[in-house]
């Protein structure tokens, strides 16, 4: 299972879904009602290791985290 | 413990983190310590604002910054707060030593700017007592979008 944690102001809890790559990902996100809106804008990091392309294989265990738009100061 | 980075729960103790820092390293012969302390403005009817932070990638962020620091022999320095910061107190410190002035100069000038667009931070106004993200404010993290 990949764990995927929505940082910051999207309010939504953690899911642990079985996916293979961020594609996978990607099309299970855009049925998202709360998340779905939030894609555009939002960067991405695998196990911590901000990227910056989908063509990414995730493994048993590995993190996804989004991050929408920051602000800090 | 990364004592150049430090977060604090609510308002920053600007005294005490500057003067720490200021006697720490005023005898390792930097000859410019330049430091920035953001203060949260009274505007637009807030009471504060709220701060959520997520810590690794910061980490690894002020980590890059340091590494690009240390190449012109000079030191990053930041604190931040998490959770509310009510107004006209402190949320932010960062700090620049070098050697060289110019080098603190322009360094502090990038370091502040990059932390703005890039460190993964979170801004919410506090409006009667409760939080509202500050998107119009917000920053869109450079290669953003990727899952859309």
């Amino acid at each position: 299972m990949v764990t995927i944690d929505f940082l910051g102001p999207i309010n939504k809890d953690s899911l642990h879904v079985d996916i293979k790559n961020l594609n996978e990902l990607s099309e299970i996100l855009k049925q998202d009602e709360v998340v779905s809106s939030w894609l555009g804008n939002c960067a991405v990091a695998v196990n911590d290791m901000m990227i910056n392309t989908k063509d990414i294989a995730l493994n048993d265990g590995d993190k996804v985290s989004l991050l929408p738009p920051v602000c800090g100061g | 413990m990364n004592n150049k980075l430090q977060l604090f729960e609510g308002d920053l103790p600007v005294e005490q983190i500057t003067n720490t820092w200021y006697d720490e390293f005023r005898n390792s012969n930097y000859g410019a310590i330049i430091t920035f302390v953001g203060v949260v403005r009274d505007e637009n009817g807030i009471d504060g604002l709220s701060f959520d932070i997520y810590e690794p990638i910061l980490n690894s962020w002020f980590d890059t910054w340091q590494v690009k620091a240390n190449k012109q022999n000079a030191i990053v320095l930041m604190a931040h707060s998490k959770g509310d910061v009510l107004n006209h107190k402190s949320s932010y410190i960062a700090a620049v030593c070098s050697p060289q002035r110019r080098v603190a100069l322009e360094l502090i000038d990038e370091f502040v700017e990059d932390f703005k667009k890039s460190a993964p931070i979170w801004k919410y106004d506090i409006i009667n007592g409760e939080r509202v993200y500050a998107q119009d404010r917000s920053t869109v993290i450079n290669g953003a979008g990727i899952l859309k």
